[in-house]
């Protein structure tokens, strides 16, 4: 069985090489190729699960070693993968969801020339994200979790025709190679502490080393899942990130990427759960973060932003709930999951209703489609369900859980986190039932006319369609629905067998440990909090979205709307620190390499020699007679060394 | 005695330069295959030199040692460790690529009518296998004065090479492109100059220390080595430092080092593409090289001494270049700001004094080579499209000519070190190995990774994506079927040793290990090393206190 584990990433590996590199010749199948290999490794995902099933829950781990990687002294990193439960759920989540979305993209791509480098590229995202989940040492992880970075900027800067793609693709890269010089610092550390970076010896060790080693090596991988997460400060990144295709913005959110910073924390609990300082840090990163997606995703307008900020803040309960140590990381698992389903499942459904709106991602000219795209409607409408946490479906099982953690950590801090986590559950239930209320209900605003606001649309697909006029909404093909629709029952039964027995809790524990929380309070009480929480945001969004006309241009909006449009002003801010000290460090140090350095280094040569550094002097055939004195300066050295020992 | 190969290996590219300089003058195509087939016939000695070489056996091998100035102790001696092994075939391995890429690079300095004085052609690409073999022999020669005579008299064909078939693309005009070709050249001669200057007088200081002490004067590495581990030779503290920074000052010229650098973006942004990676690929590698041979060699204790400002040195031009390269304008500027930044990590590895670092370094000498061209030699086939070496004169160039998109995108990513590329390698193992001994540097030069994405990203973005540019003709070709045989294969490799760098470190390490010996240096050990008990024997603790699986 172990020797199947490299077919699981070399299926996409090999879809990637044969769509990139087979040119023009592989164009009219090469769709389906991708589909095939995807569905390949989900097949091959699928046997060893149920292989794992048929062990005993201590003895489900399986190891490959393929060859030794970088041999160098003491540092010895390996080609070896490492398939235990925690990688298991992964693999089955990255291949399925990743499967389903590869479907949905044959209709939605259809009409795009370079389909076949899109489907490459798709291949390449799943390849580098199992080799993420896969490999059994950092600096294998950290192949997978920079080839995640290199799928994501060539599919979010997919249309690079459009400036916007270009520049937002290169800032996803930029920003995550932030968090990526922090994993290369954790390994660093790993390395001088443990003289290893592998993770059965420095994790089953983790506990040898100090506190303040741990706790630094913590805060560093923090740091990287920070960037890959988009948590903050590293989020700004995921906003622009929507410029990509949106089967591309369902597999960042729902099956990769994103979920990858979780991984990293889970994976690493032994070094976390010794270090409480940088369990503290990931808390509130994690709490800070769930509030701000929050409220970036009550203000967006565009259908995909005010899903991204949605992601931002579910990522920011997981990372919360990871921080909590073992009685978080499997409700952690369990959350991601679930979000996995019903978050793909609603980008897949906003990627339908722009491909029968023109493109449009404005929720204010959207309105009343429900009658028009039945199919989307309901399985958006589940998805929606599950993300609010309505009670029976995905989403509440998992994150009432989050919050019962939440209050368990105990004390005030987990009176403040368990508000939080409530905070959060009523805010994501008004901004979502806001997108549901603007886009399937109301007025059909799309028939007003009027100028088209500002922000351009965010597909261009809309060009190569080639329709113009008044947008005639209709339901999407075949091909789209049916990942939407098997979606949408994971959106509503996958948190519940999760829950039944506690099976997922049980399947994990052998690798993610786990530990009952006791909250302050009755579980059934937190629950209930929970319910009441998430009806007052259903109830409030629907004052003001569902029983009043919605006014197509945005009204002005209080200072906090203004700030939320602009994502609470990271950009502001990132290019005020950051961006323009940049610009003027580099054009100062331009003119300083040019005017100084050249000129003393030149100068002190000059008043060495009694040669002139002088650019005019040097051009008018000074040349021959400098190198001959300074031949006739060796000759003279050779000649007074030679002098000297003689006497 | 046995076949001189590493003689061998230098003299055939020199023979290939006298038979392209001898090709009558009308014969100018026969005169560019003549010198591709010397190249790649070096490429085959090269290889044989990699096979031949045993990494379990003697440091030394392949040696050659002839009696030359008995006078001054000069011996013609050669002989390979595995560091210097590589770098041969990395300089014969580019040759046939550099070659290929430059093959009408001379020709629009063909005169009209048939002359048969001037022949640029056979000239251009005469000095460049006159290079290759200079080169070939200061990486072979273990005898001090020889390398000094080689490694002074490359100047010779570069400035050739760099004034004389200069790039002609220039925002103001041909004339004035002449003009800053000859600035170019000139500084690259008179900085190198300098720095040789310099070197020789150490040299000749390192004649009379060994003749006053060893009672006869040489010149003779493994001599020299062998008497300071007897104990027969010992110099004065003063004395050593003074000859080390004579020696090390030219290799930091070359190499080059902050603040030493400025005479690189002339050279690269002035030369045509080929010749630029012919200077900072090959060429600028006999320093780095130098300081691991000859600094570290016959200079330990100095060395030690060195190593905070040397390392200071090298985070600053790592930094400093890295920012500058974000702020250039000019894509071949942009390239030789990389370059210097990418020097920083080969001289910050080789003074970390540990194996990770100076392995690291060999390995990043080898792989910068490679990336580099990848990277240069795309975006010489851009600019020869559209004569303009300036990044705001494209845009767009994706959608006309994607496969040059494409390869100029894989060579970005080599340059920014991506994981699965064989620069990712090289530095993360510079960089564990400077953080195993001096974790802020490691963690200050870690930022440099950043800067890397940032200046490969913006070039990347500003030339080849967004509308098409009007100054971007929509029927710009893609690549040709000659440029695409010059890049293919420079992209196999670094997808190759990015999986595969085992090849490699297996020929470097021991050398490596040498050195380490030399310095008297060994590795940090681990605050809590934890014996590799190999996966399976793993078990945890208790059932609480593992916590990764089972």
């Amino acid at each position: 069985m172990e020797s199947l584990i490299g077919l699981l990433v070399g299926f996409p590996l090999l879809g990637a090489a044969v769509l990139l590199c087979g040119g023009k010749r592989v164009d009219r199948t090469g769709h389906w190729l991708g589909v095939l290999l995807a569905g390949a490794s989900f097949v091959v995902g699928a046997v060893l699960f149920l292989d794992m099933l048929g062990k005993n829950a201590d003895e489900r781990a399986l190891h490959q070693h393929l060859f030794s990687w970088v041999p160098v002294e003491s540092f010895q990193a390996d080609v070896a993968f490492q398939l235990d439960q925690l990688s298991m759920t992964f693999v089955l989540l990255i291949t399925g969801v990743g499967t389903l979305i590869h479907i949905y993209s044959v209709g939605y791509m259809e009409h795009d020339e370079r389909r076949r480098r899109f489907f490459g590229y798709l291949n390449l995202f799943l390849a580098a994200m199992l080799l993420l989940v896969l490999a059994d040492n950092y600096l294998l992880l950290y192949v997978g979790w920079e080839g995640v970075g290199l799928a994501s900027y060539l599919l979010i800067g997919f249309w690079q025709h459009k400036p916007s793609a270009a520049v937002a693709a290169k800032k996803a890269f930029i920003v995550n190679r932030v968090g990526d010089a922090g994993l290369a610092i954790a390994i660093f550390l790993m390395f001088t502490t443990f003289g290893s970076f592998a993770f059965a010896p420095v994790l089953s060790n983790a506990t040898e080393a100090g506190e303040g080693k741990l706790t630094a090596i913590g805060l560093m991988l923090l740091l990287a899942a920070c960037g890959k997460s988009a948590q903050v400060p590293l989020q700004s990144w995921l906003g622009d990130a929507m410029e990509g295709p949106t089967p591309v913005s369902a597999l960042i959110h729902a099956a990769t990427m994103v979920t990858a910073g979780v991984y990293l924390i889970t994976r690493s609990g032994a070094i976390f759960n010794a270090a409480p300082d940088a369990q503290t840090v990931v808390v509130v990163v994690g709490a800070v973060t769930l509030l701000y997606g929050a409220i970036v995703g009550c203000a967006k307008d565009d259908i995909k932003k005010a899903l991204a900020g949605s992601t931002m803040s579910q990522i920011g309960y997981m990372v919360l709930a990871a921080g909590l140590g073992p009685i978080g990381y499997a409700f952690a698992i369990m959350h991601l999951v679930t979000h996995g389903f019903f978050k793909a499942g609603l980008f897949l459904g906003a990627g339908s209703v722009m491909h029968g709106m023109n493109d449009e991602v404005d929720m204010r000219r959207y309105g009343g489609l429900r009658k028009y795209m039945p199919v989307t409607f309901v399985t958006f409408g589940l998805g929606y369900l599950a993300i609010i946490g309505f009670p029976g479906l995905s989403g509440f099982f998992s994150k009432d859980q989050i919050i019962e953690a939440a209050f368990a950590k105990g004390g005030t801090q987990g009176w403040i986190l368990g508000a939080v986590t409530l905070l959060g559950a009523a805010i994501t239930a008004y901004y979502m039932t806001r997108v549901m209320l603007l886009t399937f209900f109301g007025e059909e605003r799309w028939r007003q006319k009027t100028p088209s606001a500002d922000a351009p649309s965010a597909e261009p697909a809309a060009e190569v369609h080639g329709e113009h006029g008044g947008p005639h909404p209709h339901e999407s093909p075949r091909s789209m629905t049916i990942p939407m629709i098997v979606l949408a029952f994971g959106s509503v039964f996958a948190g519940g067998l999760f829950k039944v027995g506690d099976s997922f809790v049980h399947w994990l524990e052998p690798v993610t440990q786990f530990e009952h929380g006791h909250p302050p309070v009755s579980a059934a009480v937190v629950t209930g909090a929970t319910v009441v929480t998430m009806l007052v945001g259903v109830g409030a969004a629907w004052l003001q979205y569902g029983r009043r006309p919605v006014p197509v241009v945005a009204p002005r909006g209080s200072l906090l709307t203004r700030a939320a449009r602009r994502d609470l002003l990271q950009d502001d801010i990132n290019h005020a620190v950051l961006v323009k000290p940049g610009e003027y460090l580099t054009r100062g140090l331009v003119y300083v390499d040019s005017k100084v350095v050249d000129g003393l280094v030149n100068g002190t040569a000059a008043s060495f020699g009694g040669l002139s550094g002088r650019t005019r002097r040097l051009q008018n055939g000074f040349v021959r007679s400098y190198a001959v004195s300074m031949f006739g300066g060796a000759a003279v050295l050779v000649a007074a060394t030679l002098l000297m020992r003689a006497v | 005695m046995s076949f001189p190969l590493l003689t061998a290996t230098a003299a055939l590219p020199a023979v290939g330069a006298i038979a392209t300089a001898a090709v009558p003058a009308a014969r100018k195509r026969v005169a560019k295959w003549v010198a591709l087939l010397f190249s790649v016939a070096t490429l085959a000695l090269a290889v044989a030199v990699l096979v031949r070489f045993d990494p379990d056996g003697e440091r030394y091998q392949l040696t050659e040692s002839h009696s030359w100035i008995r006078d001054f102790g000069v011996r013609y001696e050669l002989g390979v460790d595995g560091i210097a092994a590589v770098l041969i075939a990395l300089t014969a391995l580019l040759l046939p690529f550099i070659i290929g890429a430059a093959w009408h690079d001379a020709d629009d300095l063909e005169p009209t009518r048939p002359n048969r004085r001037w022949r640029p052609t056979q000239g251009f690409f005469a000095m460049m296998l006159a290079v290759e073999a200079m080169v070939v022999m200061s990486f072979a020669a273990t005898d001090v004065f020889l390398f000094y005579v080689f490694f002074e008299a490359m100047l010779i064909p570069m400035y050739f090479l760099i004034g004389g078939f200069g790039d002609r693309a220039h925002a103001a005009g041909e004339e004035e492109a002449g003009k800053q070709r000859s600035y170019a050249a000139v500084k690259f001669l008179l900085y190198n100059l300098a720095g040789g200057l310099i070197m020789l007088a150490a040299v000749i200081g390192l004649f009379v220390v060994t003749s006053d002490q060893l009672g006869e004067g040489t010149y003779s590495l493994q001599q020299i080595v062998q008497a300071r581990a007897d104990g027969d030779f010992q110099l004065g503290t003063n004395t050593e430092r003074l000859l080390f920074l004579g020696f090390f000052f030219a290799f930091a010229v070359k190499a080059p080092l902050w603040p030493l650098h400025t005479w690189l973006p002339n050279a690269m942004g002035e030369s045509t593409a080929p010749v630029a990676v012919l200077i900072t690929a090959v060429v600028d590698k006999v320093g780095t090289f130098a300081m691991l041979r000859f600094c570290l060699g016959l200079f330990p204790e100095a060395s030690a001494w060195a190593t905070p400002v040397v390392i200071v040195l090298a985070l600053v031009s790592i930094l400093y270049g890295a920012l500058l390269a974000v702020g250039q304008r000019d894509m071949k500027r942009l390239i030789a700001y990389a370059s210097i930044s990418h020097f920083g990590f080969i001289v910050l590895g080789i003074f970390a004094m540990t194996s990770q670092g100076q392995s690291g370094a060999t390995l990043y000498m080898v792989f910068h080579g490679v990336s580099t061209a990848a990277l240069m030699l795309v975006a010489g086939f851009l600019i020869s499209r559209r004569g303009s070496r300036l990044i705001a004169d494209y845009g767009g160039v994706q959608k006309v000519a994607p496969v040059l998109a494409g390869t100029f995108l894989v060579g970005g990513l080599a340059t920014l070190s991506l994981p699965g590329l064989a620069p990712f390698i090289s530095e993360f193992l510079v960089l564990v190995g400077t953080f195993s001994r001096y974790p802020v540097a490691g963690i200050v030069a870690t930022a440099g990774i950043i800067l890397a994405a940032l200046y490969v990203l913006l070039m990347y973005q500003r030339t080849m994506t967004g509308p098409v540019e009007k100054s971007v003709v929509r029927e710009m070709p893609d690549l040709r079927p000659r440029e695409l045989a010059v890049v293919a294969p420079l992209i196999a490799l670094l997808i190759f040793f990015g999986v595969f760098p085992q090849s490699l470190t297996g020929i470097v390490n021991p050398a490596v290990e040498h050195t380490m010996s030399d310095v008297q240096k060994k590795d940090p050990k681990p605050d809590h090393p934890v014996a590799d008990k190999g996966w399976f024997d793993y078990k945890p603790v208790d059932g609480h206190a593992g916590g990764d699986h089972k």
